[in-house]
């Protein structure tokens, strides 16, 4: 009796446990869709070695994560990333007469591209990565507007990156300030109708920024505000523009003009706001991230991003609470979304339907290829619609499954898809630059024989994320098909 | 529209007509190739300097450094009816306003105030200005009412995404036809298709897109080979919206069962230095007019059962800003181009620029709702019944087809 007990409880133990393993795995791979660009080797073993909790609580410290070597070598090449807006615009601006001067402008966004790609692919630092394209994304500038080419990447590297899981405060005054947003949505030329610094073509109120520092940055659409509050912003905003080269006390680029402010007083949102110069825009701004409605409107589109396209209320409701306990405390309302029964809920594993960027980034790291050469990256997103620093419009791009799932989009993928699996998408082979003038790149020699992935190693790393059916297909392949089954697989396209 | 053919649409609708007629109805022949090709410019187009109203003695008060000289001066509005004339960028039209192919209906626009892009144009797109929870898109609804047969090609939207005016249940596809979407790719050899086949094969919504994607590339290559052997000798492909306008012309042609249309173009919010007759928004106008002309000269005869409306969300304002730009407005114009349009006319109603007349003191206001526009297509040329026309744009709301827009 004893030993058939002792059996039994053996029998219950071991089951538990394969049953709780399973639960880890599942658990695992959905981390990594969310909190990271899909599995790749280094953090499917970070999060093993870890386990769950602890890696998430080092994905909201990221400083608490050393950045591999071979990552930061190939950052310090990138020399542009490290200018600041001033000296951005002295070495690259626009010249008319000088078309080589243009063309070695361009390095600018290619190197920012560059950058994000890389971190994006290889840093273990991978929730500050999603949400680097997260907030870049909800404060979206467009690098094919005039100067903002120059100032896309510097953009990101400031006013961006450094706030990611900060104070929204924080975040939102540092995109207020940058030279990319102010000439993206027109602030630098807002000036008070009459006043001393009002004249020629940069002259007269433009409500431009003021609107969607509310409808898209803050408040939302549905956040209470009237076309007075527009006006009443704008007229807040009058003189918070860029510095003139060489002007000094500027920060960045950034300068508030009082010769083009209107120091009128104001009623914004029903508050009375006296002219007093460039306080004003900070008082605008407190309001603004302060308000429930800005709270509602981040929550749900974090709920969204990490969630479900429908997030639940219940889960929205909490997180706008919790942002306003912490006064707009992103990490704390992300670790709240981790912990949220909502978040875990194994129903919804693989319930997203992975962007066009969430796709090319997944792909590009569970295939574990060195990518030297971005390009085919980069015209894949193009292709798919979301093309990297070129969303024309401040609503930036969409994320749900509605916007992305279509015929053309689809196709496109598995194109991709089986080109890279094959080995045949020169990622790792640097090929001649037509638009760049250093000969000091030669381009690589093509492969004399395309090397396909690995898709039995690719078929581990994605466990339990990979549907029998595809197991299956992918076993029965021809070689070269078999890593493009998996990454073209609809188990591939969600996350 | 013969009386007849309406009364057998009508009846279609009823228990009665599906028994007859099949689902939908099947119209007389000749109306199954009846075609409608929507394009949208999303971000405003300030349709005051498009369809310019030089006769309004308020034009060119409101707008000292942007608006447009008059009809004769050079860089000045092309003459259209003596009060109206027509961006210079947009010369390539004006032969089709003078054979009558080409209308405009001003002071057009959505009862909904909002000055939002995104919301005005989900309004426009979903066809209920104001409601933010209809789920699918009016090009969508009017599927439902076209005549067989149905596929995914029956709808096509051009571009990388799947627009808001087509979300719904009905069969839509999205296809490319930017320079080099024609190129052989791994899914076009038989056995990538035939093991992918296997993993896309459900009735799920990938699975049904990939199939759409399938098909759309079977319709898009049968003539593009024909089109690749009465080669060029390898000449680059035009790029940009005439070269694309130009290839949908040819895809209509070619293939019967594309009944509508979709494209979608950016970058009309002018907030900052528009130009005039030259600059920023003549650059863009200068491509859409091409393109227009080229899918009109395209479809030759087939243009008059075409359809082609052109829309943008809102208007700009009447007055310049102080950055020789425009910001949000209400009305604006809408185009409309083929179909037996009573062309080589400005419709509806102007209600002037004085101040008075203006719209919160800043806009053109609207006098005729744009789903009176999209209402006499579907009723004037589509042969919609008012109970379908009434699934397509639903009430409450606007008062009816606008009268008089088609010559039929």
């Amino acid at each position: 009796m004893v030993h058939r007990g002792l059996c039994i409880s053996l029998v219950v133990l071991l089951l538990s446990c394969g049953s709780a393993a399973a639960d880890d795995a599942a658990l695992s791979v959905h981390l990594l869709n969310r909190l990271a660009y899909g599995p790749n080797d280094a953090d499917t073993e970070a999060i093993r070695r870890l386990g769950v909790d602890a890696w998430i609580e080092r994905q909201l410290h990221p400083d608490s994560i050393d950045l591999p070597a071979f990552l930061t070598d190939r950052l310090d090449r990138l020399e542009t990333t490290r200018l600041d807006a001033e000296t951005l615009f002295e070495r690259y601006k626009p010249s008319p007469q000088d078309q080589q001067a243009r063309r070695q402008s361009r390095i600018v966004v290619r190197e920012a591209a560059e950058a994000r790609l890389l971190r994006a692919i290889y840093s273990p630092r991978q929730l500050q990565e999603v949400m680097v394209d997260f907030w870049f994304n909800h404060f979206n500038v467009f690098a094919g507007k005039g100067l903002d080419r120059l100032w896309i990447g510097n953009y990101e590297e400031v006013a961006i990156r450094p706030h990611v899981l900060g104070r929204f405060r924080d975040l939102l005054e540092a995109t207020a300030r940058h030279p990319a947003m102010l000439f993206y949505l027109d602030n630098w030329q807002n000036a008070a109708p009459g006043s001393p610094g009002d004249k020629g073509k940069d002259s007269g109120l433009n409500e431009n920024y003021a609107r969607e520092l509310m409808e898209l940055h803050t408040l939302g659409v549905d956040g209470g505000y009237h076309q007075e509050d527009v006006v009443a912003l704008a007229r807040i905003l009058t003189g918070w523009g860029i510095a003139r080269p060489g002007r000094a006390g500027a920060v960045n680029g950034f300068a508030f003009h009082p010769r083009r402010h209107d120091f009128g007083d104001k009623v914004f949102l029903g508050r009375t706001i006296p002219g007093s110069g460039a306080g004003e825009v900070e008082q605008a701004l407190d309001i603004l991230a302060g308000s429930p409605a800005t709270a509602r409107h981040i929550s749900f589109q974090l709920a969204q991003y990490f969630i479900g396209d429908q997030p639940p209320a219940a889960v929205v409701d909490r997180l706008s609470r919790r942002w306003m306990e912490t006064d707009g405390d992103i990490r704390a309302v992300l670790k709240t979304l981790f912990a949220s029964r909502q978040f875990r809920d194994p129903g919804g594993f693989g319930g997203k339907f992975k962007t066009p960027w969430q796709f090319v980034i997944s792909a590009a790291r569970a295939s574990g290829v060195e990518v030297v050469n971005i390009r085919p990256l980069l015209g894949t997103l193009k292709r798919l619609g979301q093309p990297l620093y070129e969303c024309l419009t401040p609503d930036g791009y969409k994320d749900s499954r509605e916007a992305w799932l279509n015929a053309d989009g689809l196709t496109t993928r598995i194109n991709f898809s089986t080109a890279l699996g094959s080995g045949h998408l020169p990622l790792d082979r640097r090929m001649p630059d037509e638009e760049d003038d250093e000969s000091s790149r030669p381009a690589d020699p093509p492969r004399e024989r395309p090397v396909p992935i690995d898709s039995d190693r690719l078929a581990w790393l994605l466990g339990p994320a990979l549907s029998a059916r595809t197991r299956e297909l992918a076993e029965q392949a021809a070689k070269p098909l078999k890593a493009g089954l998996i990454i073209g697989s609809p188990d591939f396209m969600a996350r | 529209m013969s009386i007849n053919r309406r009364r057998l649409l009508g009846l279609a609708g009823s228990a009665l007509g599906t028994a007859i007629l099949g689902r939908s109805g099947a119209a007389p022949a000749a109306d199954t190739a009846r075609r409608l090709v929507v394009v949208m410019l999303r971000g405003a187009v300030d349709g005051l300097n498009v369809v310019v109203p030089h006769g309004d003695a308020d034009y060119r008060r409101m707008r000292p450094n942007i608006a447009l000289s008059a009809p004769g001066s050079g860089d000045g509005a092309l003459n259209l009816d003596g009060y109206f004339g027509l961006h210079p960028a947009l010369a390539p039209l004006l032969p089709l306003w003078t054979e009558r192919r080409l209308a405009f209906v001003h002071a057009c626009g959505s009862p909904d105030p909002s000055r939002s892009h995104f919301d005005a144009q989900d309004f426009m797109e979903s066809g209920t200005p104001g409601i933010r929870t209809t789920s699918d898109g009016w090009m969508n609804r009017l599927l439902r009412f076209l005549p067989p047969p149905h596929g995914p090609t029956q709808a096509i939207s051009l571009g990388p995404t799947r627009p808001r005016i087509l979300a719904g249940p009905e069969l839509n596809t999205n296809i490319s036809l930017a320079r080099g979407a024609d190129k052989p790719n791994p899914l076009d050899r038989p056995a990538v298709a035939e093991a992918f086949a296997g993993l896309y094969g459900g009735n799920d919504p990938l699975s049904k897109a990939y199939l759409e994607g399938r098909q759309a590339r079977r319709e898009l290559m049968t003539g593009m080979e024909a089109e690749r052997a009465a080669a060029d000798n390898g000449a680059p492909s035009a790029t940009g919206f005439p070269a694309m306008a130009a290839r949908l012309a040819e895809l209509l042609l070619r293939d019967d069962h594309i009944r509508i249309a979709f494209a979608a173009l950016g970058g009309w919010d002018t907030h900052v230095n528009q130009g005039a007759g030259g600059g920023q928004l003549a650059n863009h106008l200068k491509p859409l007019g091409e393109g227009l002309a080229a899918l009109a000269r395209g479809l030759g005869p087939r243009l008059d059962d075409t359809a082609i409306l052109v829309m943008s969300e809102f208007g700009r304002t009447a007055r310049e800003n102080g950055n020789q730009g425009t910001d949000h407005g209400h009305g604006n114009v809408v185009w409309v181009l083929g179909g037996r349009v009573a062309g080589g006319k400005v419709h509806g109603h102007w209600p002037g620029l004085d101040d008075k007349a203006l719209y919160q003191g800043r806009d053109l206001a609207v006098t005729t709702d744009f789903r009176a526009v999209i209402a006499a297509t579907l009723e004037r040329h589509l042969g919609l019944s008012d109970r379908q026309m009434a699934e397509v744009l639903p009430p409450p709301g606007f008062a009816g087809a606008l009268p008089g827009l088609f010559r039929l």
